[in-house]
């Protein structure tokens, strides 16, 4: 399956957000994920079922004035 | 938030024992600032800060002319009706003094525009008493129009009134509204205003803000000299110039001084406002307020107006007349007027007294399109 | 009113109160780890994070990993080109857990990262009616300071100089009408190169500055954060103080008010 993250296509194994952010590498606790714009509470990422073509967006805190 | 609440706020504030507690030093320093803060013109209003009149002089003149040029505006004044039902104690008009009163025709008021128009006048200050029976809407609407025609800026001293009732003067040509508090002291304003209309000061008071969020573009406050202690009544006008200018920063905000001075038919002055006391507040205004216009009327005398042109005015009246119809219709000798005027040079001689002060008389500053 | 002063001199945002006027941010800074003993320093209680999309490559923690629990974050909305992305960008960082407050920047100039004040206004409507504490960014403008007022700013931050320029305070006659007229807290933001230009902003009226490049970006952060904060702290007190001014008029050069004095 294939998704969009963070603006590029990516090929996903794992059918979840909370899946597919550990098979990309990030610690869940540090990043802040939106679905199709959707913000999604960090409790909800194991219920979160990705599709074809979503648009996942992983943000995170850095440093700015 | 209106000014009322900064009133109220004053109440525990005794101007009186702060006056006195003033050392020259603390004048030395509020006159060594850049800008001037509310303590800085309490210090300047002291009656010690009168050992520092002169460099308060200077600098207020360097102000003035930074900020205005050198100029000096013309208006005239004209009163088109001497009705009156209030009850002002000190005020000639008052409805308890008896004398025939005058409303002018449309007809009348268009004559007396062409009068005061002919000596160059552009700017004109539109009076009335209060006594909205006798000088209703509809009519005072009629009038601006009129003034319409002759005027390029018309300002009004009527009634205070409505917003809705502002709107209707500002559609019809009126942009500056000029309305004297009379006196800030709630005690005092009770006392020489028994009843009627204007005994409720809080409507009075908010009048200018009215009038600002109705979209007149200049407002002219201040207190009558000769009713409230002069140091506080002056220090308060102050303030409200300063409230007004920061809530309403597309107005331009004028003080006034008028004294009261002994005559008949009226109440004695409680005190009489002295040369030195009247330049003393003016300065300290000037520091206070860099922009603040300061008008100066035909009371004062001729001799005294041409020192004040150096001392920070920015607005004359001139050949003024102050009873209804003076101007083409009746003779002095027959008319009611509401002060007797001091200056009673004719426009061109204040306009060339101006010029040889080295300022420029300007008689129309600016034209709505 | 400064004729009645307040004996108790704490700054509120909202009903939030804060004893330290210096604002600081996380940008900038060589290490981040430098970021809690400079806080420490400064005894800054407020200080800015940025949201940006995870680089994969970059495995580093969050930056609020790096600020005590006991320091305020204010999320700005950098990145933003309008209303809508900084509406956004506020929405998330609420959600990931930062509070209600929210700094607003809406840039459209690249060159300076000059704030766009109309996009501004726009989100801090929106966001104030969310229930945010909204500090915008802004152009000193004070026709923009009254609308801001009125859609519901926590505070008003206009800029000193373009951010990151160490200039100080450029703007200064705009700052300070904006100071006179305003009924929210002024934060003067951008710009502030060095200590003695936040004193002077203090002195002047400021209710506050956030200084983050000058810190971040100085030899010793840790000594510049304290710096900064005892200049804020003498700037403020100076003001409090009402220091005379320099003395700027000359004496008399003719008499004016002679004819007085007989």
């Amino acid at each position: 399956m294939h998704i969009i993250l963070n603006g590029e296509e990516t090929a996903i194994s794992g059918p979840t957000l909370l899946a597919m952010v550990k098979e990309k590498g990030f610690a869940p606790d540090s990043v802040i994920a939106e679905v199709n714009l959707q913000l999604i509470k960090k409790e909800d990422w194991e219920q979160t079922v990705l599709a074809e073509g979503d648009t996942v967006e992983l943000l995170s805190f850095v440093g700015g004035g | 938030m209106s000014f009322h609440d900064e009133i109220i706020r004053l109440d525990s504030f005794d101007f009186v024992e702060y006056f006195r507690s003033v050392r020259p030093e603390d004048v030395r320093n509020s006159l060594d600032r850049d800008e001037q803060d509310q303590c800085d013109l309490l210090n300047l209003l002291s009656l010690t800060a009168q050992d520092f009149l002169e460099e308060m002089a200077q600098k207020a003149r360097q102000m003035t002319r930074q900020y205005f040029g050198n100029i000096i505006s013309l208006y005239a004044p004209l009163y088109i009706s001497d009705h009156c039902s209030n009850l002002c104690t000190y005020c000639g008009f008052n409805a308890g003094v008896d004398f025939p009163r005058t409303k002018l025709s449309l007809e009348e008021i268009e004559r007396e525009a062409d009068a005061i128009a002919a000596t160059g006048i552009r700017h004109i200050l539109l009076l009335t008493g209060e006594a909205p029976s006798q000088t209703p809407l509809s009519y005072l609407e009629e009038a601006v129009k009129i003034m319409k025609k002759y005027f390029s800026s018309i300002a009004l001293e009527i009634f205070p009134m409505d917003e809705e009732e502002y709107q209707v003067l500002c559609k019809a040509g009126a942009d500056s509204l000029t309305v004297y508090q009379e006196v800030y002291d709630r005690d005092i304003y009770k006392e020489v205003h028994p009843k009627g209309r204007k005994a409720d000061y809080k409507y009075r008071l908010l009048t200018p803000e009215r009038g600002a969020k109705t979209g007149f573009r200049a407002l002219n406050i201040g207190a009558l000299y000769g009713l409230g202690e002069p140091r506080k009544e002056a220090c308060i006008a102050a303030l409200h110039a300063r409230w007004l200018e920061q809530e309403f920063p597309d107005v331009e905000i004028s003080l006034s001084l008028p004294r009261m001075t002994r005559a008949k038919g009226i109440i004695e002055p409680k005190n009489i406002l002295s040369d030195i006391d009247f330049v003393q507040f003016m300065l300290a205004w000037r520091l206070f307020m860099p922009r603040l216009g300061i008008t100066i009327s035909t009371r004062e005398s001729a001799e005294f107006r041409d020192r004040l042109i150096h001392l920070g005015a920015t607005r004359f009246s001139s050949g003024s007349k102050t009873g209804v119809g003076e101007y083409s219709l009746k003779d002095h000798d027959d008319a009611t007027v509401q002060f007797e005027v001091t200056d009673d040079r004719s426009v061109d001689e204040v306009a060339e007294m101006i010029r040889e002060s080295g300022y420029q008389p300007v008689f129309k500053d600016w034209e709505l399109v | 009113m400064s004729t009645i002063k307040a004996e108790d001199d704490t700054l509120y945002f909202g009903d939030v109160a804060f004893s330290s006027r210096l604002l600081t941010g996380t940008g900038k800074f060589s290490s981040r780890d430098i970021i809690e003993p400079m806080l420490e320093a400064s005894g800054s209680e407020l200080i800015t994070v940025a949201l940006r999309r995870v680089d994969p490559k970059a495995k580093e923690k969050d930056i609020l990993q790096y600020i005590p629990k006991s320091v305020r974050i204010l999320p700005n909305t950098s990145g933003a080109r309008t209303a809508d992305e900084a509406v956004r960008i506020a929405r998330i960082a609420r959600e990931a857990g930062c509070g209600d407050f929210i700094k607003i920047e809406v840039i459209t100039d690249m060159k300076y990262l000059l704030p766009d004040n109309a996009g501004t206004l726009k989100a801090t409507e929106i966001l104030a009616q969310e229930g945010f504490i909204v500090l915008p960014y802004m152009m000193p403008d004070i026709t923009v300071t009254k609308q801001l007022h009125d859609a519901g700013a926590a505070a008003i931050m206009p800029l000193g100089a373009p951010i990151g320029t160490n200039r100080g305070l450029e703007m200064k006659p705009m700052i300070k009408r904006i100071i006179e007229i305003s009924k929210v807290p002024v934060v003067v933001d951008a710009g502030i190169g060095r200590p003695s230009q936040a004193a002077e902003a203090m002195e002047m009226g400021a209710d506050a500055v956030l200084v983050n490049t000058a810190i971040a970006t100085s030899h010793d952060p840790i000594a510049a954060g304290k710096a900064f904060a005892l200049a804020v702290q003498a700037g403020r007190m100076a003001y409090l103080a009402q220091m005379a001014g320099k003395r700027t008029y000359a004496e008399a050069s003719s008499p004016l008010t002679g004819f007085l004095r007989p």
